[in-house]
């Protein structure tokens, strides 16, 4: 499943060059920005600006694989949803969060290589790049990947649900992908958010998408910090999985009682 | 001119009979934007200033962009879809109608709902503007900044949109141009380096978008490598990339006439 | 001077193909070869021909869509290539597939809207969308939004659109596809109105041969992109040969069904296929049959274009 998957979003060539080019435009826009923070301030958020510019091209890398702004398998639940489709998908005897997570899992590898590995490399010519410590930094940021793939899942997957209740959840989406984009720090590390404001960010899910597999690539997360971290996403994935899992159930329920 | 307003109309008048979805896309469009300034209000939280210009000076020159760009994006509806329209037969329609192409295509699914980016952007303008002392000159710049700022917008959009005459796979990194230039002139360019600078002056003439004369507008033509009066040359930088974008677009138009396709 | 005027008109389309990982070719086709034909004001002409052909190209540069790549076109007395906007007030085109109408709005609004583009006069435009709402029976439709409508009432409500202007020639492409008999006679009485009341030239492609019978006085074949038969339809006896087919359902299998003026072609099961000269009438085979038999359902089958092409090929053979 996760290999069809996989070569299913691998046959758009030119589309991915053309996504890779605009992602790597704006990573250069970002990137400038953030120097300019760290001229100014070369301490904020506990950063130096090496570490502020890094973040910026992991973001660019991460984000095709979290799919901050929805999308990746979940948006096909929503269209089956709306078409009706989704009931065969409800008699497969694979559980539905399974299926949809196998292959989600296909698109976020493939994305990770064919978007992720151009903009920091692009990212890593063009500025002073942080890079792990040791191997055991690129295996907990391997892992943390990994976790903030599945959180981001069980978020994008429980805003596709809403399409089982609602019959136009455009608008869940849209408010989903706008709390998505700005509170997981893409549009500004969750480290220069201030005060108040700033500590709530950094408790919610969308914290486990980014800020934390950015921090544990620079090295701010080692030690006990490190697991606390990891903690952090995985205790989001399981209840976001569960929630995504509980919400299925009652749709399916209710798909089957109204018969689609 | 009568023929935009009927087809925009047309569209304004579905879109009212969903009229739920259309206030919600509005306020999204709202909300997706006034997220970005509070980035900016954040960022200013940890710094004094960003390049040499205070909160006040970068919310003008956010405020004169963003507005450019909602203009712009609103008019242009249309055109990113331009794909679309040739592969669904659209477009064969609208060359069988008496009314210049562009302003068909333009209007095709014609969005009201961006007027949500406007409102956010005249928002943080109007703010910024609060601070600031105004002569006539300074009124007067700002007006023509706010217009030769769409004016370069829309060519830029309808520009980079040409190219899906040629080929739609790569309609994306259009992109990166029109949504990218709004992006980089919300700063003071003086955050980037001076190569950059020149390409966005001399290239991709965005510099001329908001930049150039909104250092006369807040006297801080120090800030720049170039002597004052480049504030006023956005009339010419408009003009000259409106010749290029006609050029192009022309060309793109007899593409599709002499291959179907 | 003729209304529409083609000599040598050709298309050749450049064909990119990838062959291997890196490699090309670069075919050239044609897909419509030094094709000549002039139509006069007035006149309704059947353009036909098997899919592929070149029809639809053939309209898309006699609508100034298309480019031709060498030959001469002038409608109306200009080039459609070069005064595609001002050529545009003077022709009317429905293309079958595709609408030109407003999905989400009422019909009046498409129309109110179409009549503005063309610059049309108020009282003009009011007195064209009278009558041709009241031929077509469309006034009790105006206010219901285009997306309400079935197939067929929107049809009505493309001619409609593309007549408002008063143009002088009325293209059309596929115009009867996917509706029902009703339907069908209604269009083909209108469109015979039209013609003789203000003198609209037609142009229309199909496949439908009740259409062509029903409309045309003249046939114009092009096949592979090549004018094959260009005159009047009754001067070939493409008719002739040509044959309607009724399948009948029995109530149960029987052995083949015998009824004066009809063979019996085919028998599957209770379902039996008769066939019998296409300018026959149907009724007096399906009277027999319903006399005779157990009927459990009938249906018609006409002949279409495809058949009455392999015709005109056997005529001039």
């Amino acid at each position: 499943m996760a290999t069809r998957s996989f070569r299913r979003y691998s046959t758009y060539r030119a589309a991915t060059l053309a996504g890779l080019f605009t992602n790597t435009v704006f990573g250069i826009i970002n990137s400038f920005v953030l120097l300019a923070v760290w001229r100014a301030n070369p301490t904020a958020g506990g950063y130096d600006a090496s570490d502020a510019v890094t973040y910026v091209w992991l973001g660019q890398s991460i984000i095709m694989v979290v799919m901050l702004w929805g999308g990746g398998t979940p948006s096909d639940l929503t269209e089956r949803i709306r078409t009706g489709d989704v009931t065969i998908d409800l008699h497969r005897p694979a559980p539905l969060l399974a299926w949809y997570l196998s292959a989600d899992v296909g698109r976020a590898v493939f994305h990770l290589l064919a978007r992720g590995v151009v903009p920091t490399v692009v990212g890593a010519l063009l500025f002073d790049l942080r890079y792990p410590a040791g191997p055991g930094t690129v295996v907990a940021f391997a892992v943390s990947v990994g976790l903030a793939l599945l959180v981001s899942f069980g978020l994008r997957m429980l805003v596709a649900s809403a399409s089982f209740w609602l019959l136009d959840a455009q608008g869940v989406q849209q408010l989903g992908s706008l709390l998505a984009v700005f509170l997981s720090g893409l549009t500004l590390p969750l480290v220069l958010f201030p005060g108040w404001f700033g500590e709530l960010a950094r408790a919610l899910p969308f914290a486990a998408l980014l800020q934390v597999p950015a921090d544990v690539w620079l090295g701010q997360l080692t030690g006990p910090a490190l697991f606390r971290g990891l903690g952090f996403q995985a205790g989001w994935a399981a209840v976001l999985l569960a929630a995504a899992h509980v919400t299925l159930r009652r749709a399916e329920r209710r798909v089957v009682v109204q018969g689609g | 001119m009568r023929a935009y307003a009927g087809l925009a109309g047309v569209w304004v008048r579905a879109s009212w009979t969903y009229r739920t979805s259309f206030w919600l896309l509005l306020a999204s469009s709202f909300a997706m934007n006034a997220i970005e300034f509070v980035s900016v209000l954040f960022v200013f939280a940890n710094v004094p200033d960003l390049g040499g210009f205070g909160l006040r000076e970068v919310a003008f020159l956010y405020g004169t962009t963003g507005v450019s760009m909602a203009v712009a994006n609103l008019l242009v509806s249309g055109v990113e879809d331009l794909g679309r329209a040739i592969r669904t037969g659209t477009l064969d329609q609208m060359l069988v109608r008496p009314v210049p192409l562009l302003v068909q295509v333009c209007t095709e699914r014609f969005a009201l709902r961006r007027v949500g980016r406007l409102l956010q952007a005249v928002a943080v303008l109007m703010w910024a503007c609060w601070w600031l002392t105004w002569t006539p000159l300074t009124v007067g710049l700002t007006v023509l900044t706010l217009v030769c700022g769409s004016v370069l917008f829309f060519c830029l959009f309808v520009l980079v949109s040409s190219l899906q005459f040629w080929t739609t796979d790569a309609a994306e990194a259009a992109n990166a141009f029109t949504y990218g230039g709004n992006t980089l002139t919300q700063y003071p360019l003086t955050i980037y380096p001076g190569g950059l600078v020149k390409a966005l002056t001399f290239v991709v003439p965005v510099a001329f978008v908001n930049w150039y004369p909104s250092l006369l507008v807040l006297g801080r033509t120090d800030a720049s490598d170039l002597p004052g009066w480049a504030g006023y040359l956005s009339p010419v930088a408009a003009a000259g990339l409106a010749l290029v974008t006609g050029i192009v677009w022309r060309a793109g138009v007899r593409h599709y006439r002499s291959t179907g396709s | 001077m003729s209304l529409i005027e083609v000599r040598d008109l050709r298309r050749d389309f450049v064909v990119r193909r990838r062959t291997g990982r890196f490699s090309r070719t670069r075919d050239v086709v044609t897909a419509v070869r030094d094709v000549s034909f002039s139509v006069e004001a007035g006149e309704m002409v059947g353009y036909i021909g098997p899919n592929g052909a070149g029809k639809s190209t053939t309209i898309k540069m006699l609508t100034g869509i298309l480019v031709p790549t060498s030959g001469h076109v002038e409608v109306a007395g200009v080039d459609p290539s070069r005064h595609r906007t001002a050529l545009a007030r003077r022709i009317g085109v429905v293309f079958g597939q595709r609408s030109s109408l407003w999905w989400d709005l009422p019909l009046r609004d498409s129309f109110d809207l179409l009549a503005r583009l063309h610059d049309l006069p108020r009282a003009r435009y009011r007195e064209n969308l009278g009558r041709f709402a009241d031929l077509l029976d469309l006034t009790a439709l105006l206010d219901t939004p285009v997306r309400q409508l079935s197939l067929g009432q929107r049809m009505r409500g493309e001619i409609t659109a593309a007549l408002l202007h008063d143009p002088d020639v009325l293209y059309l492409d596929e115009p009867t596809i996917g509706l029902d008999v009703v339907s069908k006679a209604r269009l083909r009485a209108f469109l015979r109105e039209l013609n003789a009341e203000r003198g609209t030239t037609l142009l229309l492609t199909t496949h439908d041969l009740g259409d062509i019978e029903a409309l045309c006085d003249r046939v114009v074949l092009i096949d592979h992109g090549s004018l094959a038969f260009d005159g009047p339809l009754t001067s070939v006896q493409a008719l002739a040969g040509a044959t309607r087919t009724l399948v009948v359902d029995l109530a149960e299998p029987g052995p083949p069904i015998d009824v004066p003026g009809a063979r019996t072609t085919r028998v599957d099961g209770p379902r039996q296929w008769l066939s019998f000269p296409a300018d026959a009438s149907a009724a007096p085979v399906i009277a027999a049959v319903a006399a005779g038999y157990a009927v459990a359902d009938l249906s018609l089958q006409e002949p279409d274009v495809e058949q009455v092409i392999a015709r005109l090929y056997e005529g001039r053979g």
